[in-house]
């Protein structure tokens, strides 16, 4: 069982209030993402449920029982840090063997549960060697194989692929995955990587200085935005936010919308019209930066990989309706 | 220092100052080897004929060299003893935030600038004294007998004093590892349930290992000669109860002017901190290693 539910739970450091008071509840075998962009203190408010900071009002429950004042030993949590922070006198055995250790469990049922989590991590070759002659893929794993042995009720992770070379963090994203869907334990994410949110997640929530500026699955935040920042933030390359007439004509402040969402076209039914910029090929798409004389920043387009156009070509483009994203003064989404 | 040249060019730049070393070292090293050879008595002018291992014979089965033996390996292993202990409980303590941190750190590592016969007067007539010492006020405000240190606890005073001087180095090169220890495996040892002893037998002291080494072999070298603060103080006595090798070679080549004979425990002396040397290097090197 791991279910957290987090109640006005506040932090400040000294007169600098980090996480204003905040409601979240996390339910038993969710997958969880804190994303955010650096400083939005997303680590903080993992750190406060892992009980490694003493929050400074509110209250933090697991599985219904009040875990405030319980030492961070005792809540029954497992941790993977950002550093791995392996230890590294230790071969891979005792680190992953250590909190079974500090339990005082006996030595062979220590043994059966090392073994078993390295088969499951593919580490049973590296057992007797020291952390410090792993790759980074594989320090990874050890840190994670110390979090499962000790069989908690949520696994809480603080950016644990960001060490990792691109390649491996994909490779690393598809395991954690699958040891969601193998383990069914709760799992809390951090992550400034909008792209491990959207794949790996149950349910993504986004942080902006401290608040909570939604919460929800990952097609939810991508399909029906709160706000500004959600809109800005979720969706790669960067939602179109544009202001002025445009968006006066369809009734709000700023409209939105994404490069996907938007056709390129040479005919003359099209609805705006714009010169492209930088074009970036990717082989399955490209984006094209497009000048608009009505917008100081240039227009992101997705097109298909086989569309010719250059730097300097002019063009027509057709935004879909059905797809614009409304919102107010506020920055407020508009139904 | 990638090609060729600029390797070739590297020796030749330093060779002056290898060779100004290695001569520094060399000659007063031959002149001690052949001196010990020789019968040389400031006492007894006249020619100083080869006697071959005569003052080694002499200097050895002195029955003050064993006692100077022991107390040596005494006073090494207790200051070793107290300055690492004491270093690690003293880096602990100044590694926690408080306020006044940095006057604090500061003043720890004031006895280190203190010259050692300063220090060792200070402590001889200051604190140790029975009479006019700040321990014999104690003592006697308690209604206890004073002691006298330097004659009841001669060996033990002095390794009280040579600590002092040292547990500044040492707290100094522990606290500094202690501060270079990745703050997460402590949160990760936290959480994997390791109360404070577990993380600090666990996690802190194999870090501190090789800072450890550090502290005991740089220590070793400087505590096999100590010689002001045995001067200052007791002068070797009671008896030999406070004498080192190095104040043994000095009470023959100076007190009995027997030059030989000194230059014979000089000699014996580098041997003993060799060997010493090679001991505690094989012992606790591989700590350097990795």
């Amino acid at each position: 069982m791991g279910r957290i539910t987090l109640d006005k739970v506040r932090k400040s450091f000294g007169a600098i209030e980090v996480i204003p008071p905040l409601d979240l509840t996390i339910e038993d075998g969710e997958f969880v993402v804190f994303v955010g962009p650096s400083g939005c203190g997303k680590s903080t408010l993992l750190r406060l449920i892992a009980g490694l900071e003493d929050v400074s009002g509110g209250e933090i429950r697991i599985d219904g029982k009040d875990a405030t004042d319980v030492p961070p030993a005792k809540r029954g949590l497992a941790m993977v840090f950002q550093s791995y922070a392996l230890y590294p006198h230790m071969s891979v055995r005792k680190n992953i063997a250590f909190p079974l250790r500090m339990a005082g469990m006996d030595k062979a049922e220590q043994d059966r549960r090392v073994d078993d989590a390295a088969r499951v991590l593919n580490l049973t070759d590296y057992l007797d060697r020291r952390p410090g002659q792993l790759s980074g893929g594989q320090r990874q794993r050890v840190a994670i194989g110390r979090a499962i042995v000790r069989e908690p009720a949520a696994f809480l992770f603080d950016e644990p692929l960001s060490n990792l070379d691109a390649a491996l963090r994909v490779g690393m994203r598809l395991e954690i995955s699958e040891l969601h869907e193998r383990l069914k334990t709760t799992m809390i994410y951090v992550t400034h990587d909008q792209v491990e949110a959207m794949t790996m997640a149950d349910k993504i929530v986004v942080l902006n200085a401290g608040r909570i500026e939604q919460v929800g699955s990952p097609l939810e935040l991508y399909r029906q935005p709160r706000n500004l920042f959600v809109a800005g933030f979720i969706g790669s390359p960067k939602m179109n936010l544009i202001t002025g007439p445009e968006a006066e004509k369809r009734g709000a402040h700023t409209i939105g919308i994404r490069p996907e969402h938007i056709k390129v076209s040479d005919d003359d039914t099209c609805i705006w019209r714009g010169t492209v910029g930088v074009s970036e090929h990717l082989g399955s798409d490209t984006f094209f930066h497009i000048h608009m004389p009505s917008r100081d920043e240039p227009l992101t387009v997705r097109a298909g990989g086989d569309v010719d156009l250059y730097h300097g070509d002019h063009i027509c483009l057709t935004p879909d309706e059905a797809h614009m994203h409304r919102f107010d003064e506020k920055g407020n989404r508009i139904e | 220092m990638a090609t060729k040249a600029s390797r070739a060019a590297a020796r030749l730049m330093i060779s002056p100052a290898v060779l100004l070393l290695l001569g520094w070292m060399i000659v007063p090293l031959s002149m001690t080897v052949y001196f010990s050879f020789l019968r040389y008595n400031l006492l007894m002018p006249g020619d100083n004929p080869f006697v071959g291992w005569e003052n080694y014979k002499w200097f050895v089965t002195d029955p003050s060299f064993s006692a100077a033996m022991v107390n040596t390996l005494l006073l090494v292993g207790g200051v070793l003893l107290i300055t690492v202990i004491g270093g690690i409980l003293f880096a602990l303590l100044l590694d926690q935030p408080m306020w006044g941190q940095g006057v604090i750190r500061i003043m720890v590592i004031a006895p280190f600038f203190v010259m050692p016969t300063v220090s060792g007067l200070v402590w001889k007539n200051m604190f140790m004294n029975p009479v006019n010492g700040i321990f014999g006020h104690l003592a006697q405000a308690i209604g206890m007998q004073p002691i006298d240190f330097f004659s009841q606890i001669p060996l033990l005073s002095i390794i009280g004093i040579v600590s002092w001087q040292w547990l500044p180095f040492a707290t100094l090169i522990l606290l500094t590892a202690l501060q270079s220890l990745d703050q997460e495996q402590l949160e990760a040892a936290e959480m994997d349930g390791a109360g404070w002893l577990s993380r600090f037998w666990f996690i802190m002291l194999p870090h501190l290992a090789r800072a450890i080494t550090v502290v005991i072999l740089i220590q070793t070298i400087f505590l096999l000669s100590i010689f002001a603060e045995i001067l200052v103080t007791t002068n070797g006595g009671p008896g030999t109860a406070t004498t080192n090798l190095t104040y043994l070679i000095y009470v023959s080549s100076l007190l009995q002017y027997d030059v030989g004979m000194g230059s014979a425990g000089g000699v014996i002396a580098i041997i003993l901190a060799n060997i010493v040397a090679i001991f505690l290097m094989r012992m606790i090197g591989k700590n350097l290693d990795a």
